[in-house]
């Protein structure tokens, strides 16, 4: 009895001491596998907003992404229903499709079929128009807009401006 | 006991101290296989022997690979491929072998359906291939990421994103696998570390498990019959050689194994040198670039079921559908409700099952290659629901079994 109270005693002893080292460890792993912070800090990419042409799909970069800028033709501009100009992006007088080009199923690059104006994502067959709401499934929703402030006739990708806060929190992207 | 006379040979030398006498019976000349199995029992052999080549052709190619997004491309496409003496043999090997691989588990797995031997005690050997078949899956995905070509980087982009889980926005989840908001340097290297060491690992002792899970219920047979595994060995050690329904593990079962092993390699090396194209995706000789997806993303041949059951639907319920069926076949024990183990070809309505199921995937798999388009989409749809509905119509076919 004596004894074995004893070894249970120790048991028990030893079994918080793993106990500690055990959550210590995984603290330690899962940290390590955490994004480095230069990744971190790499995150900003600045756009000039007075170059782009009309009606012209252009891919720009913001953390390894494709980011897709198209500057709406006037024609684009008064043909847009509710849901399309809550995703408008203005800079000075000139409306933006400012998007994450990555199609918000799995991630593919959706092509820009100019003639059909729509985006159509190979790897599962989503489409998107021209003003990045999603059209066909399996995508669930439109493309995701990148944080962005404007600053005169620039762009700065990956922080979060006013205009920018105003769609997140009415959940126009995530 | 620990008393050690002088050994009168290196055998006893090392008997005395190793106990290899014993350790060979309990291994090989004792370890006992019925006689009634015919060479698709040999698959389990075979696979050892794919292992051992991935292995072997693996440690090759780790000599001169490099794991840095800048050089990997160039490490296995020049000086692999064209600077190393051979280096074009591993890679080949390395290459068929991870293709072959699987379609030798594909029949070792639809052969353990067939003759039912995943029941009556043989349910941990089942759970035990299964988890070995999830293991090589991550082996393979982790390996197609290291030539770090465009289809490593779109698979990697693509697959990693479903750790997002669809409508709960995982994002940061995501970000934590790659180490980065994309596959990048982080992504490469820890993926090549669980390519070269985690997993490896992992499968070994997996292996160990395999076979230790054999060790009780011993394999099954073409009749599905319980034999009495104590008494046909007497009789076997008694002389009764031919009256036992039992051999030998070695050197009796292993000469039949290895012949037909010696079919497979030949096979194997044919494919090595003269048609190794198959297992190296052309558009994967293009350097991975982060703005550009090719035209079709696939994966390899030996995910395309379960791919083409991810993708006819929405994103939820697509993710739901994937994670069915990555799991249900783990179920299977429970999920066939009849005790009869015996060949599908006795038990009726489940004969038709399989025979269903069989040709499902493989429709399954011929529609995940081609272009998600018109009437491919609805072939792949039907064939994605027929998958679920065979498993879920399974416990309800098995229950009524007649007793074969
Ligand atoms: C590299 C992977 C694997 C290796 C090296 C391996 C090896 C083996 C070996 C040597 C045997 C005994 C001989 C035989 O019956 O063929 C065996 C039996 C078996 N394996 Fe595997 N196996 C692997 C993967 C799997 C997978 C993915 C499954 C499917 C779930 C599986 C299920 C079984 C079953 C059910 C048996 C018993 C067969 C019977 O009793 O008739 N194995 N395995
Ligand atoms: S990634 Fe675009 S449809 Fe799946």
């Amino acid at each position: 009895m004596h004894n074995s109270s004893r070894r249970g005693f120790m048991g028990k002893a030893f079994g918080a001491v793993a106990g500690v080292g055990v959550v210590g460890s995984l603290v330690a792993m899962k940290k390590t596998w955490d994004p480095l912070p230069s990744v971190k800090a790499a995150g900003f990419t600045t756009l000039d907003m007075s170059i782009y042409p009309e009606g012209e799909l252009i891919t720009e970069k913001w953390r390894g992404k494709p980011i897709f800028v198209l500057k709406k033709t006037a024609e684009m501009v008064a043909s847009q229903t509710e849901s399309q100009k809550a995703r408008d992006v203005v800079v000075g007088d000139s409306h933006f499709m400012i998007a994450i080009g990555l199609c918000t199923h799995l991630g593919c690059i959706p092509g820009y079929n100019a003639a059909e104006k729509s985006f159509l994502c190979a790897c599962h067959g989503g489409q998107f128009n021209w003003a990045g709401e999603v059209t066909k499934v399996p995508p669930p929703r439109g493309f995701d807009i990148p944080p962005f402030k404007i600053e005169g006739n620039k762009m700065i990708l990956g922080e979060a401006g006013p205009e920018y806060q105003a769609m997140k929190d009415s959940g126009v992207t995530l | 006991m620990a008393h050690f006379t002088k050994a009168t040979s290196v055998k006893d030398w090392l008997n005395q101290r190793l106990a290899i006498e014993k350790v060979e019976k309990v291994m090989a000349s004792e370890y006992w296989i019925p006689k009634n199995i015919n060479f698709l029992w040999a698959m389990g052999m075979v696979l050892a022997i794919t292992f051992t080549l991935l292995l072997v052709s693996g440690i090759f190619l780790l000599m001169y690979y490099q794991p840095d997004v800048k050089d990997a491309f160039y490490s296995v496409n020049y000086t692999i491929m064209r600077d190393v003496d051979f280096g074009w043999l591993w890679r080949h090997i390395h290459g068929v072998a991870a293709s072959v691989v699987f379609l030798i588990i594909y029949i070792h797995m639809f052969t353990g359906i067939y003759y039912g031997s995943y029941k009556k005690g043989r349910e941990m050997i089942w759970i035990s291939g299964m988890l070995l078949f999830v293991t090589f899956s991550a082996e393979a995905f982790s390996g197609y990421m290291l030539p770090w070509g465009q289809m490593s980087y779109w698979a990697g982009m693509v697959i990693t994103n479903i750790f997002s889980l669809g409508g709960l926005h995982m994002d940061g989840l995501v970000e934590w696998i790659r180490g980065d908001y994309v596959p990048a340097q982080a992504f490469l290297t820890r993926f090549f570390m669980l390519h070269v060491l985690l997993l490896p690992l992992a499968i070994m002792g997996l292996i160990g498990l395999h076979f230790a899970a054999l060790r009780i219920p011993h394999v099954n047979n073409q009749d599905g019959e319980e034999i009495d595994f104590d008494a046909e060995s007497k009789k076997y050690l008694a002389g009764d050689k031919a009256g036992s329904k039992v051999m030998r593990f070695a050197n009796d079962f292993m000469s039949k194994d290895m012949m037909v092993v010696g079919i497979y390699l030949i096979f194997f090396f044919y494919l090595v040198f003269f048609q190794y194209g198959f297992a190296l995706d052309p558009v994967n000789f293009d350097p991975a670039d982060g703005l550009k997806t090719p035209a079709h993303i696939y994966p390899e041949w030996y995910f395309l079921w379960s791919y083409e059951i991810l993708r006819p639907f929405s994103v939820n319920i697509g993710l739901m559908a994937f994670g069915f069926a990555q799991v249900i076949f783990m179920l299977l024990p429970w999920l066939d409700r009849s005790p009869n183990a015996v060949p599908a070809s006795r038990r009726g309505a489940f004969s038709i099952w399989f025979w269903l199921l069989l040709i499902d995937m493989i429709v399954l798999t011929a529609m995940g290659k081609l272009p998600p388009e018109g009437i491919f989409s609805t072939i792949g749809l039907v064939a994605a629901l027929a998958f679920i509905v065979l498993w879920i119509a399974l416990p309800f076919i098995t229950m009524n079994e007649k007793k074969a």
